[in-house]
């Protein structure tokens, strides 16, 4: 499959399991799990940065579609579409690594903790800014730092799990770059 | 000039997050001017389409449940039919009549129409419920909705052609007018964005008597309910140190999480007296 037409469909997907699955999901009102951003995190290493972020905003502003409610969810994404190209080469292992393979996964970071570093900073980011956005118009800081924090830890188990149940199999390819 | 175009090539990206970034937060302050222009017209319809067929298969897992509220709805209606009650003079024979005068010359004020609830959510800050019926089907702007136990549900903000958006009370601008229905005290019911089914009300003052377990209606003052709707009932009473009110926790009647059904209210005076408030206003400012 066409990396086009992969990203495409785990678009599609990832926000319909955003909207029908975990939001109609209440196991808490300080916890609210959140999988869509994933396609972030997957994008391929070779995207340009402004397209990265035009596409993590036009994710972030679907799910405000369905929401009715729109800039929270765009807003979180282009900040965390912004954060990742710096991550990524803060943790690649060696040099022409995001060349060799397609995009971040627990293989291409070289090893599981890193790629969980990665996932966990941008996870804690785009819950943070999220839910400090909603804050202000509430104005409870105390709930609002005991949410982004449940919530992170939540929906970073959803990652992990993903990982393990779907690994995308990733081919090292060669070197002529 | 060259220095500027090195300066916007060397941080293009940090600009484009700006941007980006200043236009989703445009997107939150300026809400409703946004929403009306975009959303009501073509997200709202794109989005309804996609949350009608994913109902279709959520509805039939709580058939059991909305019948159960539909039965009890009825009961409530049956026990209103004119068969139900008697005159002691038998000379005289009542008969309704559909055009708004009935034939004691009362004239219908509001009118009840039930819409399915295609999509509905509890879990955000801003809570929307979307309706199966819109402009095409009679339902306006601004009109109150209930569910089957005359419970208030929220207000609907945005029509298009075939679904409407209701702010449910679970929302940071939602402000309802309510009553106490001992007392009579008058106040507001807000959401705190904490606890879903779990409401506030203020505006109360302290030397009213409250209770827990007392009833809270919606008070008639607005044009969008009907007196005495139920809101909930009183849960906590906290005094509040700084002002002379209390904070007062309600549990609502409406459980939000399983709406299936629900029913808007067309206020059939509303345009009359919006013109008297209008007429009123004009004169005061000149």
């Amino acid at each position: 499959m066409s990396t086009l037409i992969k990203n495409i469909v785990r678009f599609i997907l990832l926000i319909l399991v955003q909207v029908f699955v975990l939001d109609r999901v209440h196991v808490h009102f300080m916890v609210t799990p959140y999988i869509y951003f994933l396609f972030i995190l997957w994008m391929p290493f070779k995207l340009g940065r402004t397209a990265q972020m035009l596409i993590a905003f036009a994710l972030g502003f679907t799910l405000d579609s369905f929401r009715h409610n729109p800039g929270f969810h765009a807003a979180a994404c282009v900040l965390i579409a912004y954060l990742r190209p710096f991550l990524i080469n803060i943790l690649i292992p060696q040099e022409g690594a995001d060349s060799n393979y397609e995009e971040p996964s627990p293989k291409s970071m070289g090893g599981f903790m890193p790629y969980l570093f990665y996932a966990g900073v941008l996870t804690l980011v785009h819950h943070a800014w999220l839910f400090f956005l909603e804050a202000l118009q509430f104005g409870n800081f105390w709930y609002f730092i005991i949410k982004t924090l449940l919530s992170t830890a939540i929906s970073l188990l959803l990652i992990i799990i993903v990982e393990l149940i779907f690994s995308r199999k990733q081919q090292f390819r060669t070197n002529t770059v | 000039m060259r220095n500027i175009f090195l300066f916007i090539r060397l941080y293009f990206n940090f600009i484009v997050l700006l941007l980006l970034q200043g236009f989703s937060i445009y997107l939150i302050v300026h809400y409703n001017t946004f929403h009306k222009a975009v959303f009501s017209g073509v997200m709202n319809e794109v989005t309804g389409k996609v949350n009608t067929e994913y109902n279709k298969v959520d509805y039939y897992f709580q058939l059991k449940k909305t019948n159960q509220q539909l039965a009890k709805d009825n009961e409530r209606l049956r026990n209103q039919l004119k068969e139900n009650f008697e005159r002691p003079d038998t000379t005289t024979k009542i008969v309704s009549d559909s055009i708004p005068y009935d034939t004691l010359g009362n004239r219908r004020k509001w009118m009840y129409l039930s819409a399915k609830v295609v999509s509905n959510s509890v879990a955000a800050q801003n809570n929307f419920i979307v309706l199966g019926r819109g402009t095409g089907q009679q339902l306006k702007k601004d009109e109150g909705v209930v569910d089957p136990n005359n419970g208030v549900v929220g207000i609907i903000t945005d029509v298009s052609e075939n679904f409407a958006v209701v702010m449910s009370l679970l929302h940071k601008d939602s402000k309802i007018s309510a009553k106490l229905k001992k007392g009579g005290d008058a106040g507001q019911v807000i959401w705190d964005g904490k606890d879903p089914n779990r409401l506030s009300l203020t505006d109360i003052r302290k030397s009213a008597k409250v209770a827990r377990g007392d009833t809270v209606y919606t008070s008639g003052f607005t044009t969008t309910f009907p007196y005495g709707l139920m809101i909930g009932t009183i849960d906590e009473i906290i005094p509040d140190k700084s002002t002379n009110n209390y904070l007062i926790k309600l549990k609502s009647t409406v459980n939000f999480y399983n709406l299936q059904y629900v029913y808007a209210i067309e206020n059939y005076q509303k345009e009359e007296i919006n013109q008297l408030l209008k007429t009123a206003n004009n004169k005061s400012n000149n």
